[in-house]
């Protein structure tokens, strides 16, 4: 691979041909999937939530190769963390931790956070309670599968 | 690693022939076409040599009719732009298919800016221009018409003869653009009525960095690059020589082997294509069928419940290079126009590839890209939500409808919030 040209960085491209947690959660506690209106790209995320915080994530995406890696980085950022701080989740974190994207692929990386945001949402509305203490608001342009 | 190139389209390998041909004229044969001494006179010399062999390509009257511009798309901006400014004072219209590369499409919506006004003429489903439609959109004011030899995206050969008949009956100069087909299949200028038409040598085993266009002295041009008067007046710049040279060999070796590399690359296109058919479930081919209708070096495919640029990059970690029409891999994030003009399903459009052969290609490369694409195909079909929810009913399959489940376009607009264009 050394001495081959590739189109995304090498992170980009592990994360493409290698993809992390990818595949569905058979008893997911929030679903959430999303798509592109610029490109068509669809993406998919599957979370289980465990006393406030995410426990597993699961991922599945039609579109690119930054999109499918944008979205395997995403489900290992957001792993461990509280629902709090998945709120806070921001696609610049996927764009730094994969290295940087093309300019023209930025918006993989928002769709992997509108994944995540839409997951969240499924999440909340299953469960209420968990809805009051974060303060999230509702997103309603979010449609679960 | 395997290295299977299958971008033809995008360029082809140097003919060694045309490489020898060209490295005299780097160090040796330096001259200037336009000095009246010995150095250019040589290189003036080679010139109109060159010019001898690529009009034999295409059969044209003459090789005075022969203009070498610096690539494919100068000899296109030349040849829409120069007859448009030309007839002017005659007419404002042009008329062109909506399935022109962008350099015919870009140039004439640039004229648009200028004034001029123009008709885009629809195609069938394979990609063919709509006659009656072209002899509707003409009116007296039209001074161009615009049609392709070959599609540059799914390979669809167009009826120039017949658009050439419609020309000539109308007394309209007739634009051809065959830079992406020059070389994979006979072109005889005289036969087809094509007042103009534009060649790009990259694309057959010449060099970059040179176009050529013809055009039939019937034809009135005014040059679009201004400067000295080379090119009989109609293209200013120094004559990139050792490119002309190579350019000029490529052609002559083209029409040589002509039936040779069209009995072989399609032999290649049949069996990737049935290979391809038989393997991989939800796949369509772009165009018309392998045959007289279709160029032979082509083959347009969309995969279904996949992204096209996904595909090209796993093909390329297996040593196979192709290209795709997906908005993925378009800068703009736009579908190929000419997959949105056939009326391909927006989901159809997305999981595009695009695979051009050449004359090294193998039949055994054909089945390793069977077999390696079947592979990948299961792979992205493994990560991809839309498989997913085929196999469970919710949205269903273009390809082979199972009347379960919303389409692919509904689907996507839910999840987006805005249908996908």
């Amino acid at each position: 691979m050394s001495d081959t040209y590739t189109l995304y960085n090498k992170t980009v491209m592990d994360h493409f041909m290698n993809p992390r947690n990818m595949g569905d959660l058979p008893e997911a506690d929030g679903v959430g999937e999303v798509g592109a209106a610029a490109c068509g790209d669809i993406m998919k995320m599957s979370l289980k939530v465990e006393n406030g915080r995410i426990t597993d994530a699961r991922f599945k995406t039609f579109g690119c190769g930054s999109a499918i890696a944008s979205s395997s980085m995403a489900t290992e950022l957001i792993k461990g963390r509280t629902l709090e701080e998945a709120m806070n989740f921001s696609n610049q974190e996927v764009v730094d931790a994969l290295g940087g994207l093309p300019p023209v692929k930025i918006h993989c990386s928002v769709l992997a956070e509108e994944a995540l945001k839409a997951a969240l949402e499924d999440y909340l509305k299953r469960h209420p309670e968990s809805a009051a203490k974060t303060g999230a608001a509702h997103h309603p342009e979010a449609v679960t599968a | 690693m395997r290295n299977v190139y299958l971008d033809h389209l995008s360029a082809t390998p140097l003919l060694p022939e045309a490489f020898e041909a060209m490295k005299p004229f780097f160090l040796d044969a330096y001259g200037n076409a336009s000095s009246l001494h010995q150095h250019g006179l040589r290189v003036r010399d080679a010139l109109a040599k060159a010019r001898t062999q690529v009009a034999a390509l295409i059969n044209a009257e003459s090789a005075d009719d022969i203009f070498f511009t610096s690539c494919g798309t100068e000899s296109v901006n030349l040849a829409v732009k120069g007859v448009a400014y030309a007839n002017r004072r005659r007419g404002n219209h042009i008329v062109w298919s909506e399935v022109e590369h962008p350099a015919v499409m870009n140039s004439v919506e640039f004229l648009e800016k200028e004034g001029f006004t123009h008709t885009r003429v629809p195609v069938d489903p394979t990609g063919r221009v709509r006659l009656d439609a072209l002899r509707e959109a003409i009116t007296d004011k039209t001074t161009l018409l615009c049609v392709q030899m070959a599609n540059h995206d799914i390979g669809t050969i167009q009826p120039v003869a017949e658009v050439g008949r419609i020309a000539a009956e109308r007394g309209i100069p007739l634009f051809v653009d065959a830079n992406s087909s020059a070389g994979w299949l006979p072109i005889d200028v005289q036969q087809l009525g094509a007042t103009l038409l534009s060649l790009s040598p990259h694309r057959f085993y010449g060099p970059k960095g040179v176009g050529v266009l013809y055009r039939s002295r019937r034809a009135r041009l005014v040059s679009i690059l201004h400067g000295g008067i080379q090119e009989n007046g109609r293209r200013a710049g120094t004559e990139n020589v050792p490119a002309i040279v190579g350019a000029a060999v490529a052609a002559e070796v083209a029409l040589r082997d002509m039936n040779q590399r069209i009995a072989h690359v399609s032999r290649l296109q049949a069996r990737l294509w049935e290979g391809l058919r038989a393997r991989i479930p939800y796949i369509k081919l772009n165009g018309p069928e392998p045959g007289p209708a279709r160029i032979c070096n082509n083959i347009n495919i969309s995969t279904e419940f996949i992204e096209g640029e996904g595909q090209l990059l796993l093909l390329d970690l297996n040593g196979v290079a192709v290209a795709s029409g997906s908005s993925c891999v378009s800068k703009s994030l736009k579908i190929s126009h000419v997959l949105a003009a056939i009326g391909l399903d927006h989901a159809l459009a997305q999981g595009n590839l695009i695979l051009t052969l050449g004359r090294d290609n193998t039949e055994e490369e054909m089945d390793y890209v069977v077999q390696t694409f079947a592979q990948i195909v299961e792979k992205l079909r493994g990560m991809s939500p839309m498989w997913d929810e085929f196999q469970r009913g919710i949205i269903d399959s273009v390809i082979s409808p199972t009347g379960r489940g919303k389409s692919f376009s509904e689907h996507a607009a839910a999840v987006s919030g805005k249908p996908a264009h």
